[in-house]
């Protein structure tokens, strides 16, 4: 066990340098960021020489880059062109994120396993016909409609909540967000729970247990959903990356300072250090998270080990 | 105050409307109202602030020698007691007494020597730092390769307290009306004592203090009670939310969570009429769109005035401002704005027939002029904001209709703005380009110097015209500032003759408020003028 964790951290390493590479390439090939400094004058050569030697971008591409990489193994990730500390941004921005993440994933694991069990014993009947045109709705619609169309109901028609989301970003504001970022993921989870449980509820194991006589929802709940689960383990594993990197719409509807929000505005103004810094952040995010779920499936299922 | 991108997004407007008032209470000035904001995309430095949502707040929290008067644009004295010269080059500057930094700092001749060294000196990094180029000895602090040789400005003395004299390189006879800029601020001693601290809490001597500010998030400001200028704040205090999409601010306008939005995003154009009724405004802006020609390509350059001309006149700027842009521009007949008013040089229908859209005569006039070249003509602009690629293609539907050829207009679309700064300023451009102007300071000089001047910082099309330069020099050295704008006036009628841009639309700028709130203006910068806003 101790080995394969290892190895797998090891295997991140060539990883991470390659996607850092890669997201540095992108951002430099946007175009000169300095030029748009200046908005729609021609830039003053003096002062955006100065700027450029100060930002490094008077050196070649591959220069930069360790330049970059040096810094960020001494952690430090840079300056944004603000002027604050790209480390400072992140401090701002990281909470929020995962804030609204937790409240995402929350929603998707109550309601997706929940409409998943459902679906899944009733399998053919009413409800699950239900539940399964419901979620094919909800992933047809694009996250931006729900979010400007939910945002409008709630917010401005009925007066419920405020329609945007206050700096400080506290829980219960971020409900409403994180049930839009959860939207489309849940109805993948509750797909994948109804056709694991659909499956696994003719299996050896379950048969024996009913005929144990053991009650049915501890039949469900210990054995069926245990094992049926190991899809859906893997799905929000993959997923946690997805909601934070695709939290870049959820937050701009909401007016949420997270990392969608830093990661527009840095796109926006062709600002390296931020992009290159909030993506590696998420780069390392993913990959934990997958690890986290290949280490799961262990407890999940006692029967796959790692050596 | 630069950057029509940005500025775009941060709509103006110069509002003579605001009269209408809901609510009916009678106004509390301790109350506060919120207003929507953009991130300042550079550090809250005056001479560093080049887009509106810096200037939103430095015009809260500074007052410099000038002020422009919200409704005219008419420079008028704030700090100043006198700014007096015999020649149009040397200036003698008095500030006013009585004036102090809300942190209890008197103002005085040395806060702006001191302020405006450091915003001319090429160390320090100042975008606007072009602003001190007319000053004597800029050109040691701020040489264009190379280090400074000087660390301070020659042209500029502190006589005493309250004097200073300042020497320019040229004569420059509406100088001090430049004064009212935000780069001419004046500096409390702790700007450059503890500069970081400074930083995250500006101290500055407008009618508002900072009471807190979370960079990216919030900044409250606060009515100061001891102003000592006769604007004082009608309202308890502004709080500055950021917003990264203008929609959202819009939905908050709607809900009641927010008081202010002085952007209304281009899909809610068609309903703010009817969602906020007379709390919508929309109107003329410092902002001129024109497509400029490159006079370095032999296929637009000398020579070629009747094909840019017949050009100009195959376009329905009335039609693509109303259908496009829901009036939201207005069809520009000079190459100016109207925010400067008659007296300040704008002259409606200067461009004469030059800007009348007529089919016959621009096909006629564009034949005359040797044909398009190689039978084609491609427009170019970014096209990442202020719906560019749209009014592209209406202006080339225009130009295609006209001239009876559905084949003759192509658009370039440009993806970012910065790759198409370098491409423009790497002179590649084989077209008419798109060149947005948003104005300084409101001075006719401004429309017209930097953008049509031999070699002018922003002559992006290379155009030059003997006769032109000189006007402009005449009506620099001009002591009378009526005929110091007739004069440019002229120089404008041979841009009419020469067309080395194509004026298409002032911009306009819209906002919208709540119920709350009565006496909402925007000055000629595109910034609600907070200080007079009455909440009730």
């Amino acid at each position: 066990m101790g080995r394969y964790v290892l190895r797998r951290l090891l295997q991140m390493v060539p990883v991470f340098i390659g996607t850092t590479f890669l997201i540095f390439f992108m951002v430099y090939a946007l175009g000169d960021p300095v030029a748009a400094l200046f908005g729609d004058r021609a830039p003053d050569p003096a002062t955006a020489a100065r700027i450029r030697r100060e930002l490094y971008l008077d050196r070649p591409l591959w220069t930069q880059y360790l330049h970059y990489m040096g810094q960020i193994f001494q952690g430090n990730f840079g300056t944004a062109f603000n002027g604050q500390p790209v480390l400072d941004l992140m401090a701002e921005a990281w909470p929020v994120t995962l804030r609204l993440t937790l409240v995402a994933i929350v929603i998707e694991l109550i309601f997706g396993i929940t409409l998943g069990v459902i679906g899944g014993l009733r399998r053919g009947r009413a409800t699950d016909t239900g539940v399964l045109f419901l979620t094919l709705v909800v992933i047809s619609v694009p996250t931006f409609v729900t979010g400007y169309l939910l945002q409008y109901l709630f917010g401005v028609e009925w007066g419920l909540i405020r329609p945007s989301v206050s700096p400080a970003a506290p829980l219960n504001e971020l409900l409403l967000p994180g049930a839009v970022l959860a939207l489309v993921s849940l109805a993948y989870v509750t797909r994948l729970t109804r056709t694991s449980i659909a499956e696994n509820v003719r299996a050896d194991y379950v048969r024996t247990a009913v005929a144990k006589g053991l009650p049915r929802h501890r039949v469900i709940t210990r054995h069926l959903l245990r094992n049926s689960l190991i899809p859906v383990i893997t799905f929000i594993g993959t997923d946690i990356g997805a909601l934070m990197g695709g939290a870049i719409v959820t937050e701009r509807i909401f007016n949420i300072h997270g990392v969608g929000y830093q990661l527009y505005q840095g796109i926006l103004r062709n600002n390296s250090p931020t992009v290159v810094g909030f993506v590696t952040v998420l780069v390392i995010v993913f990959l934990l998270a997958n690890l986290l779920v290949d280490l799961l499936y262990a407890v999940l299922d006692p029967r796959i080990r790692y050596a | 105050m630069r950057g029509v991108t940005w500025a775009a997004a941060a709509v103006t407007v110069l509002a003579a409307t605001a009269t209408a008032c809901g609510g009916g209470g009678a106004s509390d000035t301790s109350a506060v109202l919120s207003s929507s904001w953009g991130d300042p995309q550079n550090p809250l430095e005056p001479a560093n602030t080049n887009e509106v949502q810096g200037g939103k707040v430095l015009s809260m929290i500074f007052r410099g020698l000038k002020e422009y008067d919200p409704k005219t644009g008419e420079a008028k004295d704030m700090l100043a007691e006198r700014i007096e010269s015999d020649d149009s080059q040397n200036y003698t500057v008095t500030v006013k007494d009585g004036w102090t930094f809300s942190n209890g700092e008197k103002v005085t001749a040395r806060s702006f020597v001191d302020a405006w060294n450091y915003g001319a000196l090429l160390d320090n990094k100042q975008k606007n730092a072009y602003f001190f180029e007319y000053i004597d000895g800029y050109d040691k602090v701020h040489p264009s390769s190379g280090n400074p040789t000087a660390k301070t400005l020659s042209g500029l003395t502190v006589k005493d307290d309250r004097t200073f004299t300042v020497k320019l390189t040229q004569k420059f006879s509406t100088w001090p009306e430049t004064l009212g800029y935000a780069a001419y601020a004046p500096l409390p001693r702790s700007f450059f004592d503890d500069h970081d601290a400074w930083l995250d809490k500006p101290v500055g001597n407008g009618p508002y203090t900072i009471d807190s500010y979370a960079k990216g998030s919030e900044m409250r400001l606060r009515k100061w009670e001891d102003y000592p200028g006769p604007d004082k704040a009608r309202n308890g205090g502004v709080d500055l939310k950021v917003y990264t999409d203008n929609n959202t601010a819009y939905t908050d306008l709607q809900s009641g969570n927010l008081d202010l939005a002085d952007d209304i995003p281009a899909a809610q154009l068609k309903n703010a009429p009817k969602d906020l009724g007379e709390r919508y405004i929309n109107q003329p802006a410092g902002i001129l769109q024109t497509l400029a020609f490159p006079y370095y390509d032999k296929n637009w350059g000398a020579g070629k005035e009747k094909l840019r001309i017949g050009l100009s006149r195959a376009i329905d700027r009335e039609q693509i401002t109303r259908q496009i842009f829901q009036k939201t521009r207005t069809p520009a007949t000079d190459w100016t704005s109207p925010v400067l008013g008659k007296d300040g040089g704008y002259k409606s229908g200067l461009c004469g027939d030059a800007c009348d859209y007529d089919p016959a005569a621009a096909k006629k006039l564009i034949k005359e002029g040797g044909g398009l070249p190689g039978g084609k003509v491609t427009l170019t602009s970014n096209v990442d904001t202020g719906s560019h690629r749209e009014w592209m293609d209406a202006v080339c539907n225009s130009i295609n209709n006209a001239l009876g050829n559905e084949r003759a207009c192509t658009v370039d679309p440009v993806g970012t703005f910065a790759d198409y700064r370098n491409r423009i300023t790497g002179h590649r451009m084989t077209g008419p380009f798109r060149a947005g102007w948003q104005m300084d300071y409101p001075l006719i000089q401004n429309f017209l110097q930097p953008l049509y001047y031999t070699n002018a910082s922003s002559n992006d099309g290379k155009w030059s015209n003997k006769d032109f330069d000189r006007l402009v020099n005449e009506a620099n050295a001009e002591t009378d500032t009526g005929r110091a704008v007739s004069t440019f006036q002229d120089g404008e009628k041979i841009l009419a003759e020469q067309m080395p841009a194509i004026p298409l639309w002032y911009q306009n700028g819209s906002a919208g408020y709540s119920e709350r709130l009565s006496d909402v203006t925007l000055n000629p910068f595109s910034v609600p003028v907070y200080e007079q806003i009455k909440v009730s």
